[in-house]
């Protein structure tokens, strides 16, 4: 039993330490990194790391276009998946299996990474925000979940509905959707983080710097490690490229973890869902 | 007579109306009944047909010479010969063994990590401790792919590394983890597909653990089963159903999602162990241009991934008679 408490222990911790220690070294003078000093607090307290990601022009563009993206594209993806998933979770819609069909089928076939990159150039939609937001709107697993929380609805609600002289369009706004709420916040974040921590399409598709998501900039910055060229490391022992590399990290991961809480919790929701609705 | 004539008569009418027409009539009456669902159903296929069926037609350029300028319509048609290229080519049997590597290191440590996890979990009596260790594990999944490239890259850094600096305090010699291939695949194993991930995937577990019926514990108890032995015959054959279903879903995808953390990961000097045939498709297609042939690579992957998404359903019935199909 202790070994079991003992196990977990380490394992929550070693999933934990790595933040921590980005945390504490984003405060730490560059010297201090250098030396190996920092296992846990920072060592030379300081925020100059943060003055010079703050004062990068780039990063403040690249972080407005992660925020158009994910609210664009959560709201953009919220009206799709609705779209699907509603009339497909009605009993009798003729034609609903087959559309089933084939939007499943692209779950485990689709086309390739070639033959999607040059569908884009074929839709004049290479380094446009529109083709990052309408090229990937729709996850089908997700059309799937919500369908099911549409289908758990009492049939009775619509019925009862219509004979007071409600249209289709009227139920669905006035009725169903305050009712699904839970649902759709739940189907809303998972599109979110996907958007939010997306990176491979944008760096693929988009070309204007000023078009860039924070994924990619980071990308930019911390893989491709040109960071003598984008920031002026004439102080060196204050602060480094890796401690540069640290507060950008925090930078861009700050708004996830405050949102954590919120997220855990219908995180877990929809991943029950989603197992169990076989 | 003359009645019995009228009802044979008036019989046959009845009997040629026949199923096409009730599907008619069936399609009719749900139009008139759902006008407005069909009209919400315009945008979404519509969606699937420009951005997942339309870009399948381009799957014909595996079977051309195919060149930006001409375009589809305007490219030399040449059969198998991208085939014969890629099967025969440099870069086959590298990419193939290590996509096949990769994903079968995956199967054994990744897949059965978060499911021990939960078993784990499930023995802890504290709630406190449970929800610390379930909130703690499961934030990795959040951050993104690059940012915990950017922490592994950074924690390996043979000059300012965490990981170098306790080796050295160990005793021993600082190694540049990234440039050596013999470490790739455990390194991208453990950070990518076990660290990141094993909160995340194993609440899956966690409900259907939560979903076993609790009188077959009592019972178990009352025959003077440990906890140990109530694990292994209870817990685990009934969720043996969720395990495959998971073992389905993921196969495929083990051949694939990778590559966004490989490619951030690799580099030249890894490539003999790290190039996956995804990754191969990357380079050579979307950066190098070689278009046709980096389709053929992707479309064996695919089919590669079929098979084994077919054969691991297979496998569920057998072993669960329950499979995703």
């Amino acid at each position: 039993m202790t070994t079991n408490y003992i196990l977990l222990g380490i394992l929550a911790i070693l999933c934990f330490y790595p933040f921590v220690y980005v945390f504490s070294a984003s405060f730490s003078s560059g010297k201090a990194i250098a030396e190996g000093s920092v296992w846990l607090w920072p060592v030379d307290f300081n925020i100059e790391s943060y003055k010079q990601v703050f004062t990068h022009p780039g990063i403040w563009i690249a972080f407005g276009n992660t925020i158009f993206y994910t609210v664009v594209g959560v709201a953009v993806s919220l009206f799709f998946t609705i779209c699907g998933a509603y009339p497909l979770s009605k009993r009798d819609l003729k034609g609903k299996g087959f559309i089933a069909f084939f939007i499943a089928l692209t779950m485990w076939f689709n086309a390739g990474m070639v033959p999607t990159y040059l569908n884009f150039v074929g839709l004049n939609l290479l380094d446009t925000r529109t083709g990052i937001i309408m090229g990937f709107a729709l996850s089908t697993f997700n059309v799937f979940i919500l369908r099911t929380f549409f289908q758990s609805l009492p049939e009775s609600l619509e019925e009862s509905a219509k004979m007071d002289g409600a249209n289709d369009w009227q139920i669905l706004w006035k009725i169903i959707l305050p009712l699904t709420k839970p649902a759709l916040i739940t189907i809303g974040l998972f599109y979110g983080v996907s958007r939010w921590n997306g990176y491979f399409w944008a760096m693929v598709l988009l070309k204007d710097e000023n078009k860039i998501p924070l994924q990619v900039l980071l990308q930019k910055l911390i893989i491709e490690m040109n960071i003598e060229q984008q920031f002026s490391i004439v102080n060196a022992g204050i602060y480094s490229q890796e401690t540069i590399i640290y507060a950008t990290i925090i930078f861009s991961t700050l708004p996830i973890v405050i949102l954590y809480p919120f997220l855990q919790k219908h995180f877990k929701k929809g991943a029950v869902v989603g197992s169990i609705k076989e | 007579m003359a009645s019995n004539v009228e009802m044979v008569k008036s019989k046959k009418p009845l009997q040629e109306k026949s199923k096409f027409q009730a599907n008619i009539e069936d399609w009719k009456l749900s139009f008139k009944k759902y006008k407005i669902l069909y009209l919400l159903l315009i945008p979404f296929i519509t969606w699937y047909i420009l951005f997942q069926y339309k870009p399948m037609m381009g799957l014909i350029i595996a079977f051309q010479d195919y060149s930006v300028f001409k375009g589809i319509a305007g490219s030399e048609f040449v059969g198998f010969k991208n085939f014969i290229d890629f099967f025969g080519g440099d870069y086959f049997w590298r990419t193939f063994r290590n996509t096949l590597l990769i994903g079968i290191y995956g199967l054994i440590f990744a897949f059965p990590a978060p499911i021990l996890l939960a078993l784990l979990l499930n023995e802890v009596k504290n709630k406190y401790f449970r929800s610390t260790v379930q909130t703690l594990t499961y934030l990795p999944y959040f951050v993104s792919t690059v940012v915990v490239v950017g922490i592994v890259i950074n924690f390996l850094s043979p000059s300012t590394g965490v990981v170098n600096m306790f080796i050295e305090k160990l005793g021993f010699e600082r190694i540049y983890f990234l440039t050596q291939p013999e470490y790739f695949r455990t390194i991208y194993i453990l950070t990518m597909e076990i660290w990141k991930t094993i909160g995340y995937t194993a609440i899956v577990y966690i409900a259907a653990i939560a979903g076993v019926n609790p009188s077959l514990y009592e019972a178990a108890t009352m025959d003077g089963a440990s906890r140990i032995k109530q694990m292994f015959h209870i817990t685990i054959p009934s969720i043996l159903p969720t395990i495959m279903i998971m073992l389905i879903l993921n196969i495929g995808n083990i051949l694939s999602v990778g590559y966004e953390a490989i490619i951030l990961l690799y580099q030249p000097s890894t490539y003999e162990t790290a190039d996956v045939i995804s990754t191969y498709v990357y380079r050579a297609g979307l950066q190098n241009g070689q278009y046709d042939i980096a389709t053929v690579a992707d479309l064996f992957n695919a089919v590669v991934g079929l098979i084994l998404v077919l054969g691991a359903n297979k496998l569920s019935k057998k072993l669960t008679n329950n499979g995703l199909w």
